[in-house]
């Protein structure tokens, strides 16, 4: 079709919509109502998988987490130096681009109340991002905070209000009470993970080795190393450190799983397409309406569909027409659709709803956004189809004596 | 006994001053048949022949179910006919598909219809603007000022934005003839253009019709029961029972 034949079926289908602006609203309305309804409901679906997928990385690291751990088969771990040391090898031996120690410990913090053993987790720098740990202040820790004098921690906010809460702006301090007491920064303070928390706090690993401190009894955990690789190569990566590492220390039992929530599929894949396929026939509702709608119109327009067939419209012009207007009506429809259903995610009532316990929320989703335009202009083709089939089948000799 | 004319070239037709003897619309020996519910064949049209020039202003006559409407229909290449021509400059029809006719009527056809067939909740430069939306080029581009300009001719300049049930019939039908012309039609054809109109309206815009017509060189192609709307036509066919006879031996 020419320029100008894209034009005019254009400017037609608009014509057409300016003058029976009545009758399209009443049929938009149904359009607009369904796209708005799918586009909520997969977008906030799409939301709360988001959010639900934030707290299961929080837990147990983003798909693919591979975590790495040794057990003495005799009961005794011994130095743990030389496995930590093998741990270093295997990331780099792998060349793995997210990975850090974990090692679950305690340190006696001294508080305005006394001394407290705060359970404490000795990280790579790299486990922020790995675990998604969400600060509600101040910064994750960088490389070089390795290397500081006054080590570097991040606190919990239960550990961080039982301190005073200080502005971090000052570099407040927290004394270890080790036998030769040290200086701690506090530089960041992540979100309690449940309301009731005891004080927690991260450690990079180097400065935990560097101060030394002692943990109560039983509070030092083995170390575990945690690995963030592609999906694709978790498995081979498995066996290939698990047979790595038993040939180093064969009195530890290696162990090394993937720990992620997606490690036995997707959880929330099922919960989606019940979403979709419930969305999908809320919009197969507002495409019959329509579709109601444009059948009649077309029987009320043979006469005018008969007269532009005698001043020159092709039958394809006609069918065009007929659709465009279809899908042009749907479209607009379509985009309100979608301005309703962001208006409705953004509410802050809805986003609590969705997004409970996590601080990074997820924006609105594009997709979300795109499938709901998509379904519209489908739909208003689906709808125009079937009229548009019927006007070009109008005999103009018939129907210019209508 | 009923005579058959044979409108050969040149024996009713107009002749320009280029000597041009191509005729604009060729028929011959057009018949048209339907098949009616009860599986009888009806002939509406018995091989009719006639010649239409460029500049001719002709008049068919003929009682209710002669076949005038059909005639006309092919001549406006919106129905073909059952056996025999029709030439189009020339250029054989039959062998045009579907839209290539669309693409020729819309470009060198104006129809004007008894019951105006104007669109409805369309203003009257709406309305005048709808054949140009199937035009190319510059015409489409500036179908808002073609537009105008045709209902200035035709002395509704002043009403362009009026809605056809706010017009009388009168100019309905004005409406309906700026909308004919506005793509400068070489073929106008008119079925019963004062049928819905009273006698001095009916007049006055068949005068207005044969004005622009005539202003625009091209053929007029009138059908009507109306001995005074023949009679401004040059040349007066009667149509019978699906035959075409030159009015005068009709007379005879």
């Amino acid at each position: 079709m020419s320029l100008t034949g894209i034009a005019g079926s254009l400017v037609e289908a608009w014509a057409e919509l300016r003058t029976h602006k009545t009758r399209v609203l009443l049929a938009l309305i149904g359009v607009a109502l369904s796209v708005a309804s799918l586009t909520t409901v997969v977008a906030l679906a799409d939301m709360s998988r988001e959010a639900l997928a934030q707290g299961s990385e929080a837990s147990s690291g983003r798909p693919a987490t591979l975590t790495v751990g040794a057990y003495p088969m005799n009961g005794e771990m011994g130095d743990p130096a030389p496995l930590r040391e093998a741990f270093g090898s295997v990331v780099e031996r792998y060349a793995v681009e997210y990975a850090s120690l974990n090692l679950l410990t305690s340190v006696p913090f001294q508080f305005p109340d006394g001394v407290v053993q705060a359970e404490t987790t000795v990280v790579g720098a790299d486990y922020g991002v790995m675990r998604r740990v969400n600060l509600t202040s101040g910064a994750w820790f960088t490389e070089t905070d390795g290397q500081r004098l006054a080590p570097a921690v991040i606190v919990n906010e239960a550990f961080y209000a039982r301190l005073g809460s200080p502005d971090l702006a000052v570099d407040p301090v927290v004394r270890i009470s080790n036998g030769t007491p040290v200086d701690a920064v506090v530089t960041g303070v992540r979100r309690n993970l449940w309301p009731e928390e005891p004080p927690a706090a991260y450690m990079l690993s180097e400065a935990y080795d560097r101060v030394g401190a002692v943990a109560a009894p039983g509070m030092n955990g083995p170390p575990m190393l945690e690995l963030w690789v592609p999906e694709d190569l978790a498995e081979p990566l498995t066996a290939a450190i698990i047979s790595d590492l038993s040939a180093q220390f064969p009195a530890l039992q290696i162990d090394a799983y993937r720990a992620d929530y997606a490690a036995w599929g997707d959880p929330y894949g099922g919960m989606q397409l019940a979403v979709g396929g419930i969305a999908g026939l809320v919009l197969l509702l507002g495409a019959v309406g329509l579709l109601n709608i444009s059948m009649v119109t077309v029987k009320y327009r043979v006469r005018e569909i008969g007269i532009r067939r005698s001043f020159g419209a092709t039958s394809g012009r006609i069918f065009f027409g007929v659709m465009l207007e279809s899908v042009v009506a749907t479209f607009v429809a379509g985009l309100v659709g979608v301005m309703a259903a962001i208006a409705v995610a953004k509410l802050p009532a809805v986003q609590r709803q969705v997004a409970f316990g996590i601080s990074e929320l997820p924006p609105f989703p594009v997709e979300a956004a795109l499938l709901g335009l998509g379904a519209a202009t489908a739909v208003g083709a689906l709808a125009g189809l079937i009229p548009a089939v019927v006007a070009v089948r109008v005999k103009v000799i018939d129907a210019i004596r209508f | 006994m009923t005579q058959f004319i044979d409108a050969l070239p040149g024996s009713c037709g107009w002749v320009s001053a280029a000597g041009e003897t191509q005729p604009l619309v060729r028929l011959r020996n057009v018949t048209r048949t339907v098949r009616r519910p009860d599986n009888e064949e009806l002939h509406i049209l018995g091989g009719v022949d006639l010649d239409v020039r460029q500049g001719d202003h002709i008049s068919i006559v003929g009682r209710s179910g002669s076949g005038k409407s059909t005639l006309l229909n092919i001549l406006g290449m919106l129905d073909l006919p059952s056996t025999g021509t029709i030439e189009f400059d020339g250029v054989p029809v039959g062998n045009m598909g579907g839209n290539q006719r669309a693409v020729l009527r819309g470009a060198a056809v104006g129809f004007i219809f008894q019951q105006f067939n104007l669109l409805a909740e369309r203003t009257a430069l709406e309305n005048v603007m709808t054949p140009l939306l199937y035009a190319k080029g510059r015409d489409f581009w500036r179908r808002e000022k073609l537009a105008s300009d045709m209902l200035g001719r035709v002395g509704l300049g002043s009403r362009l934005q009026e809605k056809p049930q706010r017009l009388s019939g009168g100019e309905q039908q004005r409406v309906a003839i700026a909308r004919a012309l506005v793509r400068s039609p070489r073929l106008i054809l008119a079925d019963e253009p004062t049928g819905a109109l009273d006698i001095a309206t009916g007049q006055s815009v068949m005068g207005l019709l044969a004005e622009v017509a005539e202003e625009s060189g091209a053929a007029l192609i009138t059908i009507t029961h109306d001995p005074n709307v023949a009679a401004l036509a040059h040349s007066h066919y009667l149509l019978e029972s699906g035959h075409l006879r030159l009015g005068s031996e009709a007379a005879a």
